[in-house]
């Protein structure tokens, strides 16, 4: 139990930093883009603002992923031992994604005025594209413990290994496509609602509705394909799991055109979830296509097999929720920029995004929850147990302990940085400041 | 294709304990740096290590998945017998990364900045020490797989006495790279150098000292060591050539080629790994009760060899070139 907590406070923190991660490097190149067409010095400013949060994030995000690619084999050696040869091929491949995107920071951070501006800024964007795709590819390696491919499990042994098969497996490209939007969204809102409290705060206020704009685009386009992504992604897991969409769902009985459960509390001992709102047939339309397509529920499993119910469920309709409403802010968003611009510099618009920032995270985070607990008690699933998989040394509770507080300060400290970083904008970063120094320190 | 991957992971792990190391290296040499000229060490480490320090610590991640995917075996029992001082080292890294990051990206320098420093520090010094620490005992025979208590498996099989005497070397290593790779970029300053190549001669000493208790305490612990190296031809001619090396280092500081200094650091540094592992290849893990896990018995099915070996191939492709770009560009901005 221990070295489960360990590992999901572990991957609680990663996906955020390295989202930020993924995500940050575009907001970075598509500002130094600006500057690089329109000449205008903010757009320098904004760029090297963000290129520090980029560089913070992204060591933290490595720092942490170091210590995951351990980590799987400190918690849990019985499957690595078995998966690490099959599912290997993602990490592999990510390790040169990786590489690359390291270098291409060291050429960003510590290129400017050196090298061609537009071999600058390349570099800028390679630093995104290598993170998107590092990104998409760890994906690659938990989508297989969710639909393991490319191995025949015979007698407890896993022969005809083909780890390329394993790595194009079902799962890959709706939870992919799902985390990379989500990703989107959730830095898109964090960075624009961060700038909106500036700009209401009246502080550098150019400066800073030139960043919001930008994050606001990027989060927009993230909110808008979240559904669209979920929707592959929820069609894939009733199809391969169907007991993760029946516990998502709190979805005791087998039936046709099986209701959309939103909210209530899902009671495992009796079987029935209480206090509910139900939308009829739509489950079976958001799962199959068809409103009247059966949707297997939770009884039709032994009970052995379960997920923790109620789990799932509350992170699933967190996610729901959170994501609805980002989507019905990036609707705000596209109707102020087309047809009421006077909307773009209200207060209770700016308002709307600060309240945002963190919503984007708690999606990400529920969602995670939903496809990792939802998956349990398998490690891989239908394969193997997770209870079979840790490691036999006792005393793991400990080092969970310690990895929680590290985390945790490791987070504060980052939030008290980009706090700081935020703080000296007027100072280092925005050149219309009369403060604008950017050689004092 | 096996050949191919066991090669990139020596290769890894190799330039992973120089230039990661030169890197460790920095911090401990700027611990040990007297008060009045610390900020001047720190500027020149920092003018070495910051553009690359990144792209250094990737090496260990090759490492590791080139061990988890190729591997498992080996993996899985390292990381179940030796977790504590993996998890140690880990914070180390994790420490040593954060604070260096912060050091250097924090917009507002003020009294924070000492707190970083020091986590850097120390953290600089621990990440090393454990590392090697680690590398004893795999080939020292203290996992005991056999063990019944809790001490037995999971805490002797790395603290013993052999194991602090490599963890120090390591260190010294480290310190000496640091030091030694430092005298390129303090080329034009006049007032830096001198305390550099000061630094370079101490941590070359200690390199020594520490390198003698490695074969005091192996011999004390009957780990064979002597025998391992000095009983294969290969094993006598890489430290020969390592100790040659290091007079030639020497005159080429005298003569201020620094940059042929750093090439002999760094192949000193092949040298003593070469010795340290080519005498029980391909066995990599040797256990208390005699057993060992070799490369060759323990590697995943063919087929994921096959395609890691490709990955890693066309990932040199990739990398290689960027990387050989940004060391070289950054090399010539001191002029």
């Amino acid at each position: 139990m221990a070295a489960r907590s360990q590992m999901a406070v572990s991957l609680g923190f990663h996906i955020i930093f390295s989202c930020v991660g993924m995500v940050m490097p575009f907001l970075m190149a598509f500002s130094h883009y600006k500057y690089l067409t329109t000449k205008d010095e903010v757009y320098k400013g904004l760029t090297k603002a963000w290129s520090k949060g980029v560089a913070i994030l992204f060591a933290t995000g490595a720092v942490s992923g170091t210590m995951l690619s351990f980590e799987l084999g400190l918690l849990w050696p019985k499957f690595m031992e078995h998966a690490g040869p099959i599912f290997g091929m993602p990490f592999s491949l990510e390790g040169t994604a990786f590489f690359i995107e390291a270098i291409a920071i060291g050429f960003f951070l510590y290129g400017w005025e050196k090298f061609n501006k537009w071999f600058h800024w390349f570099c800028g964007v390679v630093v995104g594209v290598s993170g998107l795709a590092s990104g998409i590819l760890v994906v690659a390696a938990n989508a297989w413990m969710n639909s393991p491919a490319g191995f025949d499990y015979i007698n407890g042994q896993y022969l005809n290994i083909d780890p390329i098969k394993a790595m194009l497996n079902e799962a890959w490209f709706p939870q992919a496509f799902h985390m990379t939007v989500a990703a989107f969204a959730a830095t898109g809102f964090a960075v624009a609602g961060i700038h909106a409290l500036m700009i209401l705060k009246k502080r550098n206020v150019s400066f800073h509705t030139k960043a919001f704009r930008i994050s606001a685009g990027f989060a927009i386009f993230g909110a808008l394909l979240a559904p669209i992504s979920g929707d592959v992604a929820a069609k894939s897991v009733a199809k391969r799991q169907p007991i993760k969409l029946a516990a998502m769902e709190a979805h005791f009985e087998t039936e046709k055109g099986a209701s959309f459960v939103i909210g209530g509390i899902p009671d495992e001992e009796n079987e029935q979830i209480k206090y509910a709102i139900k939308v009829p047939k739509v489950l079976s339309f958001l799962a199959w296509g068809d409103f009247d397509a059966e949707v297997k529920g939770l009884k039709d499993f032994p009970k052995d097999e379960w997920p923790p119910v109620a789990v799932v469920h509350y992170a699933f309709q967190i996610m729901i929720f959170f994501g609805s409403v980002m989507m019905g802010i990036g609707g705000l968003y596209l109707i102020a920029s087309f047809w009421k611009k006077e909307w773009l510099t209200k207060s209770w618009f700016l308002k709307i995004f600060i309240a945002a920032i963190p919503f984007g995270y708690i999606a990400l985070e529920a969602g995670w929850t939903v496809t990792e607990v939802g998956r349990q008690p398998w490690i891989i699933y239908g394969i193997m147990r997770t209870i079979d998989a840790v490691t036999p040394m006792p005393g793991i509770q400990y080092s969970f302990y310690f990895f929680t507080l590290v985390f945790l300060s490791l987070s504060l400290i980052i939030i008290f940085l980009l706090l700081r970083q935020i703080k000296m904008v007027p100072k280092l970063y925005d050149p219309t400041d009369p403060n604008y120094n950017p050689k004092t320190k | 294709m096996i050949y191919v991957v066991i090669a990139f992971l020596w290769v890894s792990i190799c330039l992973y304990l120089i230039t990661g190391g030169a890197d460790f290296g920095a911090g401990i040499i700027e611990l040990f740096s007297r008060k009045s000229y610390r900020d001047k060490t720190k500027s020149i480490m920092l003018k070495s290590i910051a553009p690359i320090w990144e792209a250094n610590h990737m090496w260990l991640i090759i490492a590791i998945v080139i061990l988890f995917v190729g591997f498992p075996t080996i993996y899985t029992t390292v990381s179940t017998y030796l977790h504590i001082p993996l998890v140690l080292m880990l914070i180390g890294i994790i420490a040593r990364g954060t604070a260096f990051t912060f050091r250097n990206y924090d917009a507002v320098h003020d009294s924070w900045q000492k707190l970083y420093t020091q986590i850097f520090y120390y953290s600089s010094l621990l990440t090393p020490f454990f590392l090697g620490m680690i590398a004893a005992s795999t080939i020292s025979g203290s996992i005991d797989t056999d063990a019944k208590d809790f001490l037995g498996l999971y805490i002797f099989s790395w603290l013993n006495w052999f194991g602090v005497c490599v963890g120090l070397f390591t260190v010294a290593l480290c310190a000496y790279l640091a030091s030694l790779f430092s005298l390129h970029q303090a080329r034009f300053s006049d007032d830096v150098l001198p305390i550099m190549i000061r630094k370079t001669r101490q941590t070359a000493f200690y390199v020594v000292v520490t390198g003698i208790l490695v074969f005091v305490s192996a011999y004390s612990s009957d780990i064979p060591l002597l025998k391992w190296i000095f009983s294969k031809a290969l094993g006598i001619i890489a430290i020969t050539l390592a100790t040659i090396s290091l007079l030639f280092t020497n005159d080429a500081i005298k003569k201020s080629n620094f940059l042929l200094a750093r090439v002999l650091g760094g192949f000193q540094i092949i040298m003593i790994l070469v010795a340290a592992t080519y005498q029980h290849n391909p066995d990599i893990i040797l256990f208390a009760n005699g057993g060992s896990l070799s490369l060759f018995d323990e590697s995943a099915a063919s087929k994921t060899i096959a395609a890691l070996g490709w990955a890693l191939l066309l990932g040199s492709v990739f990398i290689l070139p960027f990387l050989f770009y940004l060391l070289f560009s950054f090399g010539e901005k001191g002029k």
